[in-house]
């Protein structure tokens, strides 16, 4: 589970900065492409984000192979956006219901950039972000609760081995003569009790972890932090740099004249 | 050495005293334990035996700090103190490590687990590194020397050690519970608490914790209680060997004044007085192997299941955008070949895909290449290929026992579970009550699969799976963590089936197990590549 979303020995300069820092960035550019629907603010937050792929140890292959279904969300976003938009301008194709124009076309179009521009930031931060910094960043910068972000931190890596268990308990019980196949209603069945005996794991292997954890002083009051998270100089470029692609963005479409929020 | 001379390692250890102590875990009637005295000086290494259902582990946890989250319907009589002051309320004076290597690890990074229970303590970022780097010396996984390193990320690969960054789930178990114990030891306590710590793991893996454990203390003068079946590991560590009975034994009303305590004192002594008392509760009494049926029959040798230049892993090939990516083998080359009446034992290290071959022999794996294909006489019109089997083909022909046996149930209750293979092959319901009373669990026969004991669990679990009557049967490691009894009453029901001409294929460390049942050995090598052969053992 974890293993898909992060890289592992990713040293990309991303990774060094602070996970909070990233963050920021990243609701700020989806905050600021949320208000407008127009193809140039989108293209100009996309070819920015992409110029940074290197920055968090990301390619284009890796990103296909992390995102694909994103990016083909994004693509069926905007093929049904330029189908269904009223049309205006010059019809390009029309196949009985559905007609595309030039201006269903450039909806779609920006459509589909703004859902790349709006899903690439957020592979990026997963892609660069160890969920122990983030877990640091939350608990020490961002004054959470460190029960609970320690307590979420832990669960985190059993549910990479729920993952294992789910298969093991699918082998387990085929080996009992539970199969997988037969009508839709036999096959739920099958995936429910699959899913109590995963649920009964769980339970167990959380009771212990929680039993080892509190053992180790966890849950009392006060404590300290071994790793602590700190911003750096590197910090105040991520922010300036998000806040840049963001008002390049709107200052682009604002002097093409494409801008037009999304609530008029 | 007394309770308030802490040593050069900065450990003060620790003092046990219970006075009529009892605990009954909320929702059942019985106390887990009742009326234990007990006194337990600093210093001293206690190992503790005692049947199951004793309340050895509940003792442990009280220690520990970790018992009283029940709410109020738990019950507590009688005292029980370190160094005179309650467990709880008194963090890190105690170190508990539990059986599960998986649940004794807390943080995915090597350095931070460690560090973990320290920062808790509050204890200063500078003394909790230079505790983190003592520890995993301590414990044999190496850091690097100088203490006060800050950010495990800034500490590179460090001679023959595991970089503080190194991923706590690539470890095996055997360093699993060794980084649970440098967890333990970098909060300094006077008191180690150890739940059957080597009960899930190989031979090699044993011992790797066991002389951790011994380091450790011999270093810090702390105070050890350990819970083991297997005497023999720990007997040589020990100072004193505390026998407890069943709470529902001791002080009962027929007999008050008994207490939990059945016999204490040094390791020979306790041994020697109490051998045959120790023997019967099924304790692991060193030197002493368990009697077993012999095997009387050498097997037809007709060849039912064969595996060729098989290459096998439990990953299933992966989607990476519009391509199908293989996955990598764990293992390849194998070649077997499973024969009616005759056994085949799997050995080998950890990690070298003993199971995963198992599993994928038995039809549960897709081959990665080379096939696995049944002979006639097995596959009765089935197909040649055991992975493409339905279910129901499947249980009459292999039966798969899994090393964890609450992964098999499927019901709520042991008659319905042994019922169920049957059941759905519409035959064979005569031989469940055959199999009840062959594996003693006729008494239990309307209990919750989950509640049973550790044996009982997995008595049933193999009783289920011959339920369906397989010609041949594969067990994955299936005397991991039993007690002595349970150990010969399924080696010796084994022995029986494979006169009765039923396959045995084990994946097993377990070399007494092993020659019991006779036949061949298939050993893996450590890594990927290189194929396995198999060699006809003594049969």
């Amino acid at each position: 589970m974890r293993d898909a979303l992060t890289l592992r020995n990713n040293h990309g300069l991303l990774t060094r900065a602070n996970p909070l820092a990233k963050f920021a960035v990243v609701f700020l550019i989806t905050l600021v492409l949320a208000l407008s629907i127009d193809w140039v603010s989108a293209s100009v937050a996309l070819a920015a984000e992409l110029a940074l792929f290197p920055l968090a140890g990301l390619t284009l292959r890796l990103l296909w192979q992390r995102g694909w279904p994103l990016i083909l969300a994004a693509a069926l976003g905007g093929w049904s956006t330029a189908i269904v938009a009223a049309d205006s301008g010059a019809v390009l194709l029309d196949v009985g219901i559905w007609s595309i124009s030039e201006g269903s076309l450039q909806l779609g179009i920006g459509f589909m950039l703004r859902g790349l521009a709006i899903a690439l930031p957020a592979i990026l931060l997963m892609t660069c972000t160890d969920p122990t910094d983030l877990a640091d960043a939350l608990a020490q910068k961002a004054r959470l609760p460190h029960r609970f972000v320690l307590g979420t931190l832990a669960a985190m890596r059993l549910v990479g081995l729920m993952a294992e268990e789910w298969q093991t308990i699918g082998m387990a019980r085929r080996a009992r003569g539970v199969g997988s196949q037969g009508s839709p209603l036999q096959r739920l069945r099958a995936t429910l009790g699959q899913s109590f005996g995963l649920l009964v794991q769980a339970i167990r292997r959380a009771s212990r972890l929680a039993i080892t954890m509190e053992a180790r002083g966890f849950g009392a009051g006060h404590r300290t932090w071994a790793r602590e998270s700190t911003y750096s100089r590197l910090d105040a470029w991520v922010l300036a740099g998000g806040v840049l692609i963001a008002a390049a963005a709107v200052v682009a479409a604002a002097g093409m004249g494409t801008w037009n929020f999304v609530w008029r | 050495m007394t309770a308030s001379d802490a040593g050069a390692s900065g450990v003060r250890p620790a003092a046990v005293s219970a006075r009529g102590w009892g605990w009954r875990h909320a929702g059942r009637s019985a106390p887990a334990v009742r009326g234990l005295d007990l006194d337990i000086a600093p210093g001293e290494r206690v190992l503790l035996l005692g049947p199951s259902g004793a309340g050895k582990s509940t003792l442990l946890h009280a220690l520990a700090g970790v018992l009283g989250d029940e709410g109020d319907d738990a019950d507590e009589t009688g005292s029980l103190l370190i160094d005179g002051v309650v467990p709880r309320g008194q963090r890190g004076r105690s170190g508990l490590m539990q059986q599960d290597p998986e649940t004794q690890v807390v943080l995915s990074r090597l350095g931070d687990d460690v560090a973990f229970g320290a920062e808790n303590l509050a204890v200063p970022r500078d003394e909790i590194w230079r505790r983190v780097h003592e520890a995993l010396d301590d414990v044999g996984l190496r850091s690097a020397g100088g203490g006060g390193l800050n950010a495990g990320a800034g500490a590179g690969l460090n001679a023959g050690g595991l970089p503080l960054d190194h991923p706590t789930s690539a470890l095996s178990g055997g360093q699993k519970q060794r980084l649970a114990l440098a967890g333990i030891l970098a909060m300094r306590p006077g008191l180690i608490l150890l739940d059957e710590p080597t009960a899930n793991l190989d031979p090699a893996g044993v011992l790797e914790v066991r002389d951790a454990v011994g380091r450790c203390l011999d270093k810090t003068g702390a105070t050890l209680v350990v819970v083991e079946h297997r005497v023999s590991v720990w007997k040589d560590l020990v100072d004193r060997i505390v026998v407890l009975q069943p709470g529902s034994a001791a002080g009962s009303a027929a007999s008050p004044a008994t207490s939990a305590v059945l016999l204490d004192g040094p390791p020979d002594q306790v041994l020697a007085e109490a051998r045959d008392m120790l023997i019967g509760a099924g304790v692991w009494v060193p030197g002493y192997v368990p009697a077993t049926r012999r095997r009387v029959s050498a097997g037809s040798g007709d060849l039912l299941l064969a595996a060729e230049d098989l290459a096998v892993s439990r990953e299933r090939p992966r989607r990476r955008g519009f391509r199908t990516i293989p996955p990598v083998p764990v293992q390849q080359g194998i070649t077997a070949l499973v024969r009616s009446g005759q056994a085949l034992t799997v050995t080998g290290p950890n990690g070298a895909g003993k199971s995963t071959f198992a599993l994928t022999l038995a039809g549960l794996l897709a081959p990665v290449a080379g096939k696995v294909s049944a002979a006639v006489e097995l596959s009765e019109g089935a197909g040649i290929d055991p992975f493409k089997w339905k279910a129901n083909q499947l249980i009459s022909r292999i039966g798969t026992v899994f090393q964890e046996p609450e992964h098999q149930f499927v019901t709520g209750r042991v008659l319905d579970e042994l019922m169920f293979g049957p059941r759905h092959l519409g035959h064979g319901e005569e031989r469940v009550d055959e199999l009840l009373e062959r594996l003693r669990l006729t008494h239990l026969v309307d209990a919750n699969p989950y509640t049973l004991s550790g044996g009982e669990k997995r008595r049933l679990s193999v009783a289920t799976v011959l339920a369906a009557h397989p010609r041949v049967l594969v067990l994955d490691e299936p005397t991991f963590g039993q007690d002595a009894n349970t150990w010969a009453e399924l080696a010796s029901f084994l022995s029986e089936l494979l006169d009765a001409g039923t396959s045995v294929v084990s994946v097993t460390h377990d070399q007494e197990f092993s020659a019991v049942l006779g036949g061949a050995e298939l050993r893996l090598g450590p890594a990927s590549r290189g194929g396995a052969r198999q060699e006809a053992g003594a049969a």
